[in-house]
């Protein structure tokens, strides 16, 4: 572990390898791509929340002018899983937006003329829109077949899956405590709102092999899951990720990609598909609705003695919330002696789920905190103070199992109660909140290849989607890894063929696992240096040294040679063995959890109900800021979506199930004017498991800024609204209703 | 429905096109020019990625029609960047890493560039409103605004 070793490269903060594409227009984004003879993709989607197909004829389609080829779910046979259904509906459409039907032509517009052409009969039924409804008895059933966690001797249900941890006696735990806080919270179902909408273009070669470009977190994922709807071999499939206009989660599941490819299949020419942001609205990405019931006690001195939480997740059309992270995360960061925790996947007719930023821990760590804040009123405690006294540390028993190593929700709490922000007084009339946020993160599979040109440049090569600025953080590593300066190295990301397994760039796994592949390629380098250094001094292996970039003999070897650099070994390396390739795979273990404590002032406007950030301190352990701009950037950019989510944005549908707000004007994420300075610290206790001590940054910033938004406005009302967003509407009505 | 010739000026180059009469501005210049730079995010107006500037205003291309170029001068994000190299405030979005995931940069470095022209010398607030109809999903705004704030200083030392 290389703590508090003088670092170069790594804690500085160069341009990104990227940066000067991104600036100037010339980065290849997925719409990007254009080819000859390419064809234009279009979906047909469903008008209906929940409806039975009855048939669909694409005879009039099919015959317009320039259409090539149109396709429905019939053309997929075989037994289709929940991803095959998601991506083209079979037997029943599950959300207003649902592809039932595909066409290519030569133009966008002979593809939307195509589109009014096909002919679906449906027979409509009653669509299911919320957790009360799913879950009530005799609810209307979302998939009539689905059975709550697989149990068939249960009749069927929404509920397809629950989890449960439970630790000591909870009843025993209350009993104990002097003070009790209970507390139902909802949050809406909100879109990861990256501005890039998804697309890809497919081409088949002759010899049945595609070639697809696409906007992805995860192209060796995108291989695997195409494959798998279309019933193809991985091999047959080439995935080159492009440029990728942001994901949150959003980009590491398939919506358009089959499609485009079976199109190709059909017609021999490219199919290009894009989605307008009105279906990306509707037919991807949204995280969970959730109705959470949390329940926390303590004694006089706020020692916690137990805690309850019950968590309700909408799923989506197909099953698979994360009540998973949402349980894990809920109480993550305290040492409570009794608990219980209860998540409930849920059906209902709204898009399929996917990840985003901290899956599922945001809402349910919003009930908990909110909970925890009035728990701190009522002890008439700091809150921050409050949180010091139960805080989790290294040797805490996390509430889903493993024991914390060293983690930093300690050193965040002691930064934020001495922070100038903190320390100075609540703005007048304004209100005060804050909140802690975690993140378990991941490590899972990566592999990086390091290749040495002739004059000593770097080349790293890895398979993880660069969604914000990774390819300098690999770039820092190799660099410091291999003591050479920053700008003698380039970090690439390869597609499927030209580079080894990687899973998605998601988890916030990215710097840490695939960083880790990066610095074992380095060190592979080294090694190959030393030998070869060796092999040209007529020394051992053992008898060199690698320091600052240069092969050196060990102290007290008796050798009368010059240092061999990194260029000089690779230009000889000819005569020692060929060229220099360093390469690394693993499956990483060892991701360090990772917790913030956030805070902010914000003004409520009485007669509007209008809520103004005023300011927003965000403070994270990143085990090691290996670009700390970066970092910073992440912290920043989670603090504002988690803003949005608090006050604006949410899911509204009609009586009917159809989304009403599926744009930007009318589901409002932040914007420049909205927003202060988001001001951070980074603190850095190393994860003990990374050569560099890298936890991992990008999740956790999302999750406090809810409760700590709800928190200050709960400070300056002096009551709590406990479901988001805190819009207008919905703040003026609260007031109202107060003053009767 | 037969196409429209249409004459126009890109960054500086003359430039003939045809186009449909229902193509917007956006369409033309990343389906029929190749100028794909300028991004789609929404293609109605709300989110700022196809930014560009029409005789130096700043303008959704997605809310404008290829034929309404005819005459006009258009800016890209292609055409920032000069001979000399990029622009101080592509130097300074880069510096501060006011950017991600990237897909938002053209159309924010072109409203930067036409609130610069226009101003020269703009506070925080105004910065901001000038940029609200720009959406940012990764950076949270702060550090475009300070990249902002510093390429205003800086074109400043230059005047």
């Amino acid at each position: 572990m290389a703590e508090a070793v003088d670092l170069k490269a790594i804690g500085t903060r160069p341009v990104r390898p990227d940066g000067i594409e991104k600036v100037t227009g010339r980065a290849a984004f997925g719409a990007d791509l254009h080819l000859p003879n390419m064809l234009h993709g279009k979906v047909l989607r469903s008008p209906y929340a929940h409806a039975r197909i009855k048939s669909v004829d694409l005879t009039r389609a099919r015959a317009a002018e320039g259409v090539l080829a149109a396709i429905s779910g019939a053309d997929f046979p075989g037994n289709a899983s929940d991803l095959g259904k998601n991506v083209i509906a079979r037997d029943k459409v599950l959300y207003h937006g649902h592809a039932v039907a595909a066409v290519a032509a030569k133009t966008q517009l002979q593809a939307d003329v195509a589109l009014d052409l096909i002919e679906v009969e449906y027979e409509v039924l009653e669509p299911v829109m919320s957790l009360d409804q799913a879950m009530a008895e005799g609810a209307t059933l979302v998939n009539e077949t689905q059975h709550t966690n697989g149990d068939t001797s249960k009749p069927p249900s929404n509920v397809a899956a629950t989890q449960r941890f439970e630790r000591g006696d909870l009843e025993a735990g209350f009993a104990q405590a002097d003070v009790i806080v209970e507390g139902e919270y909802r949050v809406p179902m909100a879109h990861q709102g990256y501005i890039e909408p998804h697309a890809c273009t497919a081409t088949v070669n002759e010899d049945g092999k595609a070639t697809v470009w696409c906007c992805t977190q995860g192209h060796f994922d995108v291989r695997s899951l195409t494959a798998q709807v279309l019933g193809e071999r991985v091999g047959n499939i080439k995935v080159i990720p492009s440029e990728i206009g942001g994901g949150f989660g959003g980009k590491t599941t398939i919506y358009l990609e089959p499609l485009a490819v079976k199109m190709s299949q059909m017609t021999g020419r490219p199919v290009k598909m894009t989605m307008s942001r009105e279906d990306v609205f509707r037919a991807t990405g949204p995280t969970s609705g959730t109705w959470c019931k949390a329940k926390i006690g303590a004694k006089k001195d706020g020692t916690f003695t137990a805690a309850s939480a019950w968590l309700a997740y909408e799923a989506g059309a197909f099953p698979g919330a994360p009540i998973g992270p949402g349980c894990m995360s809920v109480l993550a960061p305290y040492e409570v002696p009794n608990l219980v925790i209860e998540g409930n996947d849920v059906l209902v007719n709204k898009p399929k789920v996917c990840a985003y930023r901290a899956p599922g821990a945001p809402q349910s760590m919003h009930a908990m905190e909110c909970a925890i804040d009035e728990l701190a009123r009522k002890l008439d405690m700091d809150p921050i103070d409050l949180r010091l006294k139960n805080a989790a540390g290294e040797g805490t028993v996390a509430p889903y199992g493993p024991r914390f190593p060293a983690i930093g929700l300690r050193e965040c709490l002691e930064a934020a109660k001495v922070h100038p922000n903190y320390l100075a007084p609540v703005p007048e009339g304004g209100g005060r909140g804050v909140a802690v946020g975690f993140w378990f993160n991941i490590g899972m599979q990566s592999s990086a290849e390091v290749r040495i040109a002739e004059d000593g440049m770097v080349t790293v090569m890895e398979g993880s989607p660069d969604i914000g600025g990774s390819r300098a953080s690999m770039a820092l590593m190799a660099a410091e890894t291999l003591g050479v300066p920053y700008d003698q190295v380039k970090a690439h990301v390869g597609d499927t063929e030209s580079t080894g397994f990687c899973n998605v760039t998601g988890g916030s796994r990215t710097t840490f696992a695939t960083g880790m592949a990066v610095i074992q390629a380095c060190e592979d380098i080294i090694a190959q240096c030393r030998q070869r250094a060796a092999l040209t001094w007529d020394l051992d292996e053992e008898q060199v040294d690698w320091v600052d970039g240069e092969a050196v003999p060990k102290p007290g070897v008796n050798a009368d040679v010059n240092p061999l650099s990194l260029a000089n070994i690779a230009r000889g390396a000819g005569r020692t063995g060929g060229p220099l390739l360093g390469r690394a795979s693993l499956n990483a273990q060892g991701a360090g959890a990772s917790f913030s404590c956030n805070f902010t002032d914000t003004k409520v406007d009485t007669e509007t109900g209008k809520v103004d950030v005023l300011s927003f301190t965000a403070v994270q352990d990143a085990g090691r800021a290996i670009h700390p701009s970066y970092v910073e950037g992440q912290m920043q950019g989670g603090a504002v979506q988690g803003i949005g989510w608090a006050l604006n944005e949410e899911y509204i549908y009609d009586a009917d199930g159809v989304m009403e707000n599926a744009g930007f004007l009318d589901y409002r994420v932040p914007v420049a004017s909205d927003m202060p300075m988001i001001d951070t610290e980074i603190i850095e206790v190393p994860n003990p498991f990374h050569p560099y001590g890298v936890r991992g940054v990008g999740e956790t910033p999302i999750v406090a800024p809810l409760a700590a938004v709800s928190n200050a406005v709960r400070d300056q009302l002096g009551f709590r609204i406990p479901d988001l967003p805190l819009s207008p509407p919905r703040v003026l009505e609260a007031i109202d209703e107060r003053e009767g | 429905m037969s196409k429209v010739h249409v004459s126009t000026t890109i960054n500086g180059d003359s430039v003939e096109f045809l186009c449909e009469p229902h193509q917007s501005l956006l369409d033309v210049l990343r389906d029929e020019l190749g100028l794909t730079g300028t991004k789609e995010g929404c293609a109605t107006g709300d989110c700022g990625a196809c930014s560009v500037m029409i005789d130096g205003r700043l303008v959704c291309s997605c809310l404008m029609l290829g034929v309404e170029a005819a005459g006009v001068d258009v800016t890209t994000i292609e055409g920032i960047a000069g001979p000399d190299g990029l622009h101080v405030i592509q130097e300074k979005y880069l510096e501060h890493a006011a950017l991600q995931c990237g897909i938002c940069t053209p159309g924010f470095i072109v409203a930067t560039k036409a609130l610069l022209d226009k101003n020269p010398d703009p506070d925080e607030t105004t910065i901001r409103y000038w940029l609200a109809g720009n959406l940012c999903r990764c950076t949270g705004y702060d550090k475009i605004v300070r990249a902002v704030q510093d390429a205003a200083q800086n074109l400043a030392y230059e005047a």
